[in-house]
């Protein structure tokens, strides 16, 4: 047993190396126009080396370490045998705590940072996102990789209106919602006879379709040189800039008498992603306990008895694709306007991996994970600035030892029950 | 009320059904025996739409089925059971009779969102029914527990509970006492024999067990190596030679 567990060890040690040296220890160093291979400095090396030896000896002496380990956190966790909450008493608990969530957060942004609204706006955007997809990965069980089509479909609706027409962001905030639901479901008809993997690269091809057209239908769109100027949202028509810029508008900072701040604006989005992610979610919890949520995890569920109990496959399918493609429209509308600029640049696929990370990490189907994972993934890679260049290796390592340790997700699903009360 | 006639299915070199043809009239329990692989699956699966047939006609009460998808065959009131239970198990007992009431409820989604009080009423009557059919079949204690934690034969009662709230005309059971201890399908039997007696429900039935078929079928089909044997009561099936030498092979 010793013998394997020492070549185990130092197997793992020298696959410490081979991964840290050359990303750790190796520089390309421009020098005019030539790119040199320099070594790093010695501590680097160091560290490099002491990273394997520690590596080699947590692996060498690792039931021990994990025996203790385990005895340690028994020994914390021995009050949590109690009987469990009965489930309406906990359900009532829940939404106490959630309701003082939200009110702590229409407060909060009065008394931070003007970098933390925005962040904050950045995160509601996410949860937007993420609770739709939520509906079509963690419910109806499609695994969808084009989700990112949607939420530009909803950006680019509002740009471009705004652009050619001038309409306002409230107007324009249900119709990109509705085209982007209209998208989710011309494409769904073809695609959704398909199941699993094949689902995922038809959706995923759609997304770069969108995406490549929106880059190359110069025209209309700009191509990658995207839309600019894109309006603020307006306050019962009082703009949020310095000056007025449309004639019969007034400021919000004249009609309230108070000095002009940069920062209203950023608190009024910050107000409005809050009010949407909160009807997002509050909608999508009906939705769960509506026939159609039941008839989505049916089917994800077992699709051949849904069926043979009169279920139409297409029906309920599309139902929510479409419904999640709306609610990524909603996202997309307020993403145009909080950054007033768009291009193509914005939609790529690693935005609908993250989107789907989230809901992976949250846990499929679970409204509350889903939500603590968009703020941990939006806010994790903010607070790693510091060692930017490792920011996505600091990622992929958090993701794989989340699949390893909690592969069910941050918060997994509870299902909320319809109770059958026993009334005689 | 169920008219087969001349059924055939081919899976390329295949002919898995050959010419079969059977009936079902109004309450009455027909049942469709034969050894393993003789085919019996498949003629249900061509009856539900789960397969298109590529011969011969199905029509039901009066309607040509054959080829229609199978949930709109389902709409029809032709329900089935699986060979091997297919419940949600993740949803709780209550919720998979719900799911089965689909049709009858009100699917508007801006209904919902409102609990419209047309809404909130087909809900409740849904609730009613499926409480109903489980004290029926004498679920009701475990509604609200997960499908997937039921006992195998709870699991059974209550894949037949879901095809009854769809309210049918006529239940298909795919061997439905694979799997039951003897005192268990003499439940089952009673169960079947009341659904169609009381509730008028015509049952074509799978089946292995013998004495379960030979109780309560009003009529027998024997199919063998996807042809049609014999049929008749199940005293004409007992006597027959052909059955016999199928079941137990020739001396």
């Amino acid at each position: 047993m010793p013998a394997q567990n020492f070549k185990h060890a130092l197997f793992c040690a020298v696959i410490t190396l081979i991964i840290a040296y050359p990303i750790l220890g190796l520089n390309l160093e421009a020098q005019g126009i030539n790119v040199t291979l320099t070594g790093a400095d010695t501590f680097t090396i160091v560290s490099v080396f002491l990273a394997a030896v520690v590596v080699f000896l947590f692996q060498l002496f690792r039931d021990n370490i994990m025996g203790s380990l385990q005895g340690a956190l028994s020994g914390l966790s021995s009050g949590s045998q109690k009987e469990p909450m009965a489930e309406n008493k906990r359900a009532k608990i829940e939404s106490w705590v959630l309701t003082g969530i939200v009110v702590l957060a229409l407060f909060w942004p009065f008394f931070v940072s003007r970098g933390a609204v925005d962040l904050a706006t950045l995160v509601l955007i996410y949860v937007m996102l993420a609770l739709g997809l939520n509906v079509v990965v963690g419910l109806a069980g499609l695994l969808d990789l084009g989700y990112v089509a949607f939420y530009a479909v909803g950006a680019y609706t509002f740009a471009l209106l705004s652009q050619y027409t001038g309409i306002s962001f409230w107007v324009s905030l249900p119709l990109g919602a509705l085209l982007a639901a209209l998208f989710g479901l011309v494409l769904g008809f073809p695609v959704l006879r398909l199941r699993g993997d094949y689902l995922a690269i038809v959706t995923l091809g759609f997304g770069e379709i969108i995406r490549i057209l929106l880059n190359n239908w110069t025209s209309l769109t700009g191509g990658p040189n995207g839309i600019g100027g894109i309006p603020d949202p307006t306050l019962f028509g009082m703009e949020f800039g310095r000056r007025v810029k449309e004639e019969g508008n007034t400021s919000f900072h004249e009609t309230f008498g108070i000095a002009y701040s940069g920062e209203h604006k950023v608190i009024f989005l910050y107000l409005i992603a809050l009010v949407l992610a909160v009807f997002t979610a509050l909608v999508i919890r009906r939705f769960m306990r509506m026939p159609v949520g039941r008839a989505w995890e049916a089917l994800r569920e077992d699709e051949i008895a849904a069926r043979s109990l009169g279920l139409s496959r297409t029906a309920v399918k599309l139902s929510a694709f479409t419904i999640g493609a709306f609610f990524a429209g909603f996202a997309g509308t307020v993403f145009a306007s909080k950054q007033g600029f768009i291009s193509p640049e914005s939609f790529v696929f690693l935005e609908s991996a993250i989107i789907l990370a989230i809901v992976v990490l949250g846990g499929m189907g679970s409204q509350i994970g889903v939500v603590l994972a968009a703020i941990a993934v939006t806010i994790l890679p903010e607070l790693a600035r510091e060692f930017s260049e490792y920011r996505m290796l600091v990622f992929g390592a958090a993701m794989v030892l989340m699949m390893v340790w909690r592969p069910q997700g941050l918060m997994p699903m509870r299902r909320i029950h319809i109770e059958l009360n026993k009334q005689d | 009320m169920l008219d087969v006639k001349n059924l055939s299915m081919r899976f390329g070199g295949l002919l898995a059904v050959d010419q079969v043809s059977l009936d079902v009239k109004e309450r009455e329990i027909v049942s469709v025996i034969g050894p393993n692989g003789a085919g019996k699956t498949t003629v249900f699966n061509c009856i539900s739409g789960f397969y298109k047939p590529t011969g011969g006609t199905i029509s039901f009460q009066g309607e040509e089925v054959q080829g229609k998808p199978d949930y709109q065959i389902s709409r029809l009131g032709m329900v089935r059971t699986f060979q091997h239970v297919r419940l949600f198990n993740q949803m709780t007992v209550v919720e998979n009779l719900l799911v089965a009431q689909h049709r009858h409820l009100n699917t508007n989604l801006i209904a919902g969102l409102l609990k419209t009080p047309g809404y909130r009423d087909r809900e409740q009557k849904a609730l009613d029914r499926a409480a109903y059919w489980l004290d029926r079949v004498g679920l009701l204690e475990l509604a609200n527990r997960e499908a997937g934690n039921l006992a195998y034969g709870q699991q059974r009662r209550l894949e037949i509970a879901r095809c009854m709230v769809t309210e049918p005309n006529l239940l298909m059971l795919d061997e439905p006492a694979a799997g039951l201890n003897p005192a268990e399908t003499k439940d089952l039997n009673q169960l079947i024999v009341s659904l169609k007696e009381d509730y008028c429900v015509s049952v074509l039935l799978i089946e292995h067990d013998m004495s379960l078929v030979m109780d309560i079928s009003d009529r027998i089909n024997v199919i063998n190596q996807g042809r049609p044997l014999a049929s008749g009561t199940p005293d004409e099936i007992r006597q027959n030679d052909d059955v016999i030498k199928a079941y137990l092979g020739e001396a």
